[in-house]
């Protein structure tokens, strides 16, 4: 870690989240620690969608008229800001999608239905969220290949080892979480895309929970495909990147049909335009694309590395200062985490937890976060999660910690 | 007036008189925990009926023309909820069940649409009583009673 990280503001970052001034009831400030769900917003991104809904409205690709002309500057225009924030090769390996979700999806039905045979492996963790692993489980199913599953340790990492021993000739595809959202691990993705290419195999990379964290350069990794859900990193809903090696993407089936992504059509056969725009039919979701590309502007104004290194102060803080509470257990103890504190406390159900917190204006995550495999493995029906921001600050963390002693006095 | 529509005024009169939300919430917990806990093996996949968060099971006999209803949920605070159903429902008519207002639960003054709320078990559990009404109510009648 680069220990001459840049300086970081939080009280001026927060003086751009106007969320962040709003309580709940009785009067209290709100105290938002689910960022790892969904993030805030910073009042940049806002502008740029209300501003362009009253004032620039119009059609992208599709127009000869001015309106039309600027949007779709605009929307291409965060495709090379992504391209920038990923350092991808080239802005054509840039595909927007809805999100993580939708992008595995769409490497499933458009490599993996074409390219998987039967007896063909898919090498997943189990730290997965259920979106790195029912789409695969769909395209194995209609190919005849099979998923497995790499175990992970008692800290809540990718038991390496083992995956050296499950790697091998017949696995064609490896995807792997960077930064997990129920443990916070962050995954030793460079080696694993190394390890996955010495096989033959592809490596796929979830980057949900690192995009908003960490800096992402997709050519140092490796990896064949990456993947990121603008919601999670300051930007709206509805607008996600996948980054994909240009020579995969000329190979692959397109995912939808329909407008835009097409050639030519007519009822004798119709043909697909290149990629990126094979991967995007119909009209797309253009304005969320565009306010995407501010909430990119936004990150890398206060610059990745020092989000990065914030963001390792707050999950040892928040970590130490837990210990306090009594029963609390931390899941996922690994070396290298980021982003959050996943936790459960003896004799106490999350869910009671959640809504005691809940009432002190404080937000947190209790529940199964999409990630059964690992509450599975660890013998928990749920855990309880706090979840960290740009906008986080140690005293919120203080306040989460105040709530959890009270609270576990009166259910314990 | 029916005996269950003056449980359910005892009960909103009982946590309305308590002004601190979290001293509301430790009684509910303390009425929960002063339900007698219903055995593990009755905690079975047949009586549980589907929350998301928390796990509610219940658990509906018939002792004369009355119903009896036993309920139990892995979480404190749903757990003292559903006691409070219980306490309401539990040895009544299946006319009475069918006639009474589920949705007392929203005026104790924890959450206006607790009644309503998926994430618990509780508007499950309260339909599932319900049914379990129709379903006693009709067996009755077949009986001749």
């Amino acid at each position: 870690m680069n220990t001459t990280a840049p300086p970081f503001d939080v009280e001026r970052v927060r003086s751009d989240f106007p969320q962040l001034k709003r309580t709940v009831y009785d009067d209290r400030p709100l105290v938002f620690l689910d960022s790892a769900a969904t993030s805030l917003k910073p009042q940049q991104v806002i502008d740029r969608i209300t501003r362009f809904y009253s004032h620039d409205y119009g059609t992208v690709r599709r127009g000869v008229y001015l309106l039309s002309q600027e949007a779709t500057v605009m929307y291409e225009g965060t495709r090379d800001l992504a391209a920038g924030f990923l350092n991808a090769p080239s802005r054509d390996e840039v595909i927007f999608v809805r999100g993580v979700t939708e992008a595995m999806n769409l490497i499933a039905i458009g490599w993996g239905r074409k390219f998987l045979q039967p007896g063909d492996e898919i090498l997943l963790t189990q730290m997965e969220h259920h979106s790195n692993i029912v789409p695969w489980q769909l395209a194995a199913a209609a190919t005849g290949a099979t998923v497995k599953a790499v175990p992970i340790t008692d800290r809540g990492e990718i038991d390496l080892e083992a995956f050296d021993a499950m790697l091998t000739e017949k696995v064609k595809l490896v995807s792997v979480v960077h930064v997990s959202n129920g443990l916070g691990t962050i995954n030793p993705v460079k080696t694993i895309a190394a390890k996955a290419h010495s096989v033959g195999a592809l490596c796929v990379v979830d980057g949900a929970q690192a995009a908003p964290h960490l800096p992402i350069d997709v050519q140092d990794i490796g990896c064949d495909f990456y993947a990121c859900s603008g919601h999670k990193m300051l930007g709206p809903t509805g607008a996600g990147l996948l980054w994909g090696r240009a020579e995969l993407l000329d190979a692959m089936d397109p995912y939808q049909g329909g407008g835009e992504m097409i050639d030519r059509v007519s009822f004798d056969g119709s043909t697909w335009d290149d990629a990126p725009h094979k991967f995007e039919a119909g009209t797309p979701a253009f304005v969320q694309v565009i306010a995407l590309g501010t909430a990119i502007e936004y990150l890398q104004a206060l610059d990745l590395r020092a989000v990065a290194a914030r963001d390792a102060v707050l999950v040892d803080y928040a970590t130490e200062a837990m210990q306090q509470v009594p029963g609390l257990s931390v899941m996922g103890t690994a070396p290298e985490k980021s982003g959050l504190v996943a936790f459960t406390i003896d004799g106490v159900h999350p869910y009671d937890v959640g809504t005691l917190l809940d009432r002190d204006g404080i937000c947190i995550r209790v529940g199964q976060h999409c990630v059964q495999p690992i509450m599975d493995r660890f013998g928990v029906p749920a855990t309880a999660r706090a979840s960290f921001g740009v906008y986080t600050t140690e005293a919120e963390i203080d306040a989460l910690v105040a709530s959890l002693q009270l609270a576990v006095d009166m259910l314990a | 007036m029916s005996d269950i529509k003056a449980r359910q005024d005892a009960i909103v009169d009982e946590l309305s008189a308590i002004s601190d939300w979290r001293e509301r919430y430790r009684r509910i917990i303390r009425i929960g925990r002063d339900m007698p806990e219903m055995p593990e093996a009755d905690r079975d996949d047949d009586h549980l009926v589907k929350g998301c968060q928390s796990r509610v099971w219940l658990h509906a006999d018939l002792e004369g023309d009355r119903v009896r209803f036993r309920g139990f949920s892995d979480t404190s605070i749903v757990n003292g909820l559903v006691a409070m159903l219980i306490r309401v429902f539990d040895d009544s008519t299946p006319a009475d069940i069918l006639a009474a207002d589920g949705s007392f639960l929203d005026r104790i003054g924890i959450h206006e649409n607790l009644s309503q709320n998926r994430a618990n078990g509780l508007a499950a559990m309260i339909k599932q009583i319900k049914a379990y009404g129709i379903g006693y109510q009709h067996l009755l009648s077949m009986q001749g009673r």
